[in-house]
């Protein structure tokens, strides 16, 4: 049985749009989201990719929001877009069947961070009920689940920034295996918050002006968020029910470093890069576009344009659009894997966006400031998480 | 005329569950949670909201075994009157 795996639904809210068109006019066009960091003046770093303009009461009731910190709302309105994108008609058998798998690194960190504040600052006793509720990292996944009933495997993986790409592969190979008929998967991140700020202060990676991936100049992350949710379902059940189908989600591939804590490893993120290729039955040949983890820190860059040329000597069109929605942490791959999706459907590779200066020790094609209208066969989207976890997606065009 | 124990525990809950105007005014002094469709996740809002509101640290027990209004009101009495 060859249970080949699609994407047919998509949502994205995140700092460059809170609609998957939205988000993809800016990708298409090269509109970076980063812009002064509001509501910290005590973090050093000046700029962020934030969230502009969410208003909860939009979205959710005033009972609902008592539930939900911002990442978990993030996460239903992503994956409310996604579903009404896909078009589905839900029967009792779909939702037995369907299972919501997503990335998130760090939770509820919003409503950690007030309560903490709380406790070590205000000298409070007594601690709301709904605190535990909203900062578990599955928060996401489980409103998800409820507000559509879905009743099949569901959880939420935590690795850094490969969470979300870890999250789609488990859902690609459930869906596979047979396990699901469709999951929604993708990931959601709130990480603007003083305490986490500080220690992302404290790591210095963050950029003291943009990102600029593979520059000569980088400087650095800069810290995004959002959600983005993709619905997967199997081809042959995409075509009965005359789904519009954006791409294949073809294969993935992990590895761990087992190196450093935060370094990078280039022969970790290669051998991830082939296993994702091997699993997808893809040649290096037919991989048009990579849209790569690259962070814009000193450290990632060189290492992953390394692994990026001993995988493909041959050349591949690269763009980090982090440049543009920022590092969204454990919904990254998730955003990157629809701005991938995305590439693939519409035959247009975003850039990354900031670029100056080429860095010969990133010696690599990168799709510079402008999109290049190009349709592809297939593309890759990488995340090359803190701890070493690597988890690369493969998608190919349909 | 101040507030009633039974008016400030009245206001309380439909501040915790965002009642509106309609809903606030059909709570009486013998409603229960029942009937007020408040589940155990509402409930332990309430008791949290009642906490802060009158000052009093409610025993789990006691939380647990709220079936309305009534019961409320005698328990932050008796609450009350131990403080003081």
């Amino acid at each position: 049985m060859n249970r080949r795996v699609v994407v047919t639904g998509l949502g994205v809210y995140c700092a460059c749009g809170q609609s998957r068109a939205e988000f993809w006019n800016a990708l298409a066009a090269g509109r970076s989201a980063i812009g002064p960091l509001e509501g910290f003046p005590q973090v050093r770093f000046p700029n962020a990719a934030q969230m502009r303009g969410h208003d909860p009461s939009a979205h959710f009731t005033a009972k609902e929001i008592d539930l939900l910190d911002p990442f978990a709302q993030y996460a239903l309105i992503a994956a409310a877009e996604a579903v009404r994108d896909c078009g589905v008609a839900w029967t009792d058998a779909l939702r037995e069947s369907t299972g919501v798998i997503t990335g998130s690194c760090v939770g509820g960190k919003s409503t950690e961070d007030a309560s903490f504040r709380e406790l070590y600052e205000e000298k409070r006793t007594r601690f709301h009920p709904m605190i535990i509720p909203r900062t578990m990292a599955n928060a996401g996944a489980s409103m998800i689940g409820m507000r559509y009933g879905l009743t099949g495997a569901s959880f939420t993986t935590a690795t850094a920034c490969s969470s979300a790409n870890h999250a789609i592969a488990q859902a690609m190979w459930m869906i596979r295996q047979g396990q699901l008929e469709m999951a929604i998967a993708g990931g959601s991140e709130a990480p603007f918050t003083l305490g986490h700020l500080k220690a992302w202060e404290g790591l210095r990676v963050v950029s003291p002006d943009t990102c600029r991936p593979f520059c000569a100049d980088r400087k650095g992350m800069i810290l995004g968020e959002g959600a983005a949710m993709l619905v997967l379902e199997t081809l042959d059940a995409a075509r009965a029910r005359g789904a519009r189908i954006y791409a294949e989600v073809a294969g993935a591939g992990m590895t761990a470093d087992a190196h450093h804590i935060t370094q990078p490893s280039s022969d970790g993120a290669a051998k991830a890069m082939r296993l994702a290729l091997r699993d997808a039955g893809l040649e290096t040949s037919e991989v048009g576009y990579i849209n790569a983890h690259g962070t814009g820190t000193t450290a990632n860059d060189p290492t992953e344009a390394t692994a990026i040329r001993a995988v493909f000597p041959h050349g591949v069109a690269v763009s980090s659009t982090k440049s543009m929605h920022g590092h969204a942490l454990g919904a990254a791959g998730a955003i990157e894997g629809a701005a991938t999706v995305l590439a693939l459907y519409e035959g247009v590779l975003p850039p990354t966006a900031n670029f100056t200066t080429r860095d010969l020790a990133c010696d690599i094609d990168v799709i510079a400031n402008e999109a290049r209208p190009r349709t592809v066969s297939a593309a890759i989207s990488s995340s090359f998480a803190f701890g070493g976890l690597n988890a690369v997606l493969a998608f190919r065009h349909i | 005329m101040p507030e009633t124990t039974t008016e400030r525990v009245i206001r309380v809950i439909a501040a915790s569950q965002h009642y509106d105007a309609a809903k606030t005014a059909s709570i009486t002094p013998t409603s229960t949670f029942e009937e007020l469709g408040i589940d155990s996740l509402d409930d332990i809002q309430i008791v949290f909201a009642l906490e802060m509101e009158f000052d009093v640290s409610i025993p789990d027990d006691a939380a647990k075994s709220i079936r309305g209004i009534a019961d409320i009101v005698q328990g932050i009495e008796k609450l009350l009157a131990e403080k003081s």
